[in-house]
């Protein structure tokens, strides 16, 4: 847990300047094996809400963190970490380097940093996985439903609200279910 | 105060943003398309180059992905007539201007998601141990990761592949395996790929 809320700022602000692209994997990274905030799975569960919610996702979940530890002003301390410097580093560049982009340089190196980076989702992704064998659905049925969403979304391209919603309440209903059964934790 | 171009440009980014914001399910990049038809076909405050140019640049710069939204504020600023007249008097102030329109077009695309996302979580993590709250984020946990895995399969494929299909494929994968299994910081990941670009492996 971060001592205060400025400690939380300036822990958002490390983790939005180390991520170009992937700044998911960075939060994970930071929160759950270095800093011991949240567990694996406490993180997989924020990063549910932060996802499905409009937004920029990782600066929800900076949100939603810092509201769990400190209230509003850990919440607004969460976001202003996440975007604040590194919008002042934006704004430099564009002054410093508007015609970086010209460069064919930096298209080269920008094709290696965004292979990474969809490495580092893609890594995410496989880490949360592992965590799906102590879900209360079971493996299987976890899969199915996760491949039935990558279909829609990644190959069919469909419009992520149709797949959300209808996809959301099969998921719940399937899980309420199986808690109803259930003893409680 | 509103007879002011400059303002009054602002004040209709920023509100264009706002109402943007609650729709942004997937983060701001998902509402990119929107922003262009609004600033560059509709109004004509951007060219088509200088918003691709933001987003390019936003790319490069650390932070999320919704860098590219003070930068398409701090251009707006810039290429205003009003501000452009400004300049030859006092070229700070023009800097000001940008400054505060980037800031304020940030403002517009976090502000109303972002209420809407506490309040809905503070709501949620009140109830946290009642089943419906519980089965509520586990049920959603497959299919979040299943997006994770198609925003990395939609970025990976968003990439050129001059040199090849193969090399940008080990690369991405690469990454992943060490994101899964390993405890290596991230940044060296991304000065590998930096490298594995500029040297023309990918």
């Amino acid at each position: 847990m971060p001592e205060s809320a400025t400690a939380l700022f300036w822990a958002f602000t490390r983790i939005a300047l180390q991520g170009f692209g992937g700044v998911v994997a960075i939060v994970q990274r930071e929160l759950v094996d270095n800093r011991g905030w949240l567990t694996d799975q406490e993180f997989t569960e924020e990063w549910a809400v932060a996802q499905i919610m409009p937004g920029p996702n990782v600066v929800n979940l900076a949100m939603i963190l810092g509201g769990r530890y400190f209230g509003w002003r850990g919440a607004v301390a969460g976001v202003l970490g996440m975007v604040c410097v590194p919008t002042l580093v934006v704004l430099a560049l564009a002054v410093s380097f508007a015609n970086l982009v010209d460069y064919p340089i930096t298209k080269d190196i920008m094709r290696g940093v965004s292979a990474v980076s969809a490495g580092l989702i893609g890594g995410t992704a496989l880490r949360m996985l592992s965590g799906l064998r102590a879900h209360a659905l079971g493996l299987k049925t976890c899969l199915l439903i996760a491949a039935t969403t990558l279909v829609a979304v990644g190959w069919l391209r469909l419009p992520l609200v149709m797949v959300l919603v209808p996809l959301a309440l099969v998921g719940f209903g399937l899980t309420y279910r199986v808690y109803r059964r259930e003893p409680k934790p | 105060m509103m007879d002011d171009p400059i303002l009054w440009q602002m004040w209709d980014v920023f509100w264009h943003l706002f109402m943007l914001s609650l729709v942004a399910i997937g983060g701001a990049i998902t509402v990119a398309p929107d922003i262009q038809r609004y600033l560059v076909f509709e109004t004509g405050w951007l060219t088509p180059m200088q918003f691709n140019n933001s987003i390019a640049l936003a790319q490069m710069a650390p932070g999320p992905n919704l860098m590219f939204i003070p930068l398409l504020g701090w251009q707006v600023a810039l290429n205003a007539p009003a501000v452009n007249a400004l300049g030859e008097a006092s070229p700070w102030l023009v800097w000001v201007i940008a400054v505060l329109s980037a800031f304020s077009a940030l403002l517009a695309i976090v502000l109303p998601s972002s209420l809407l996302t506490y309040h809905l979580a503070s709501w949620a993590h009140a109830r946290r141990s009642h089943i419906g709250i519980r089965a509520f984020k586990a049920g959603l946990t497959p299919i979040v990761i299943a997006l994770l895995a198609a925003a990395a399969w939609l970025i990976a494929q968003g990439i050129p592949t001059p040199n090849g299909l193969w090399p940008q494929v080990a690369l991405t994968t690469i990454a992943a395996v060490v994101v899964w299994r390993t405890r290596l910081h991230l940044l060296w990941l991304i000065a590998g790929g930096a490298l594995a670009g500029a040297l023309g492996w990918v």
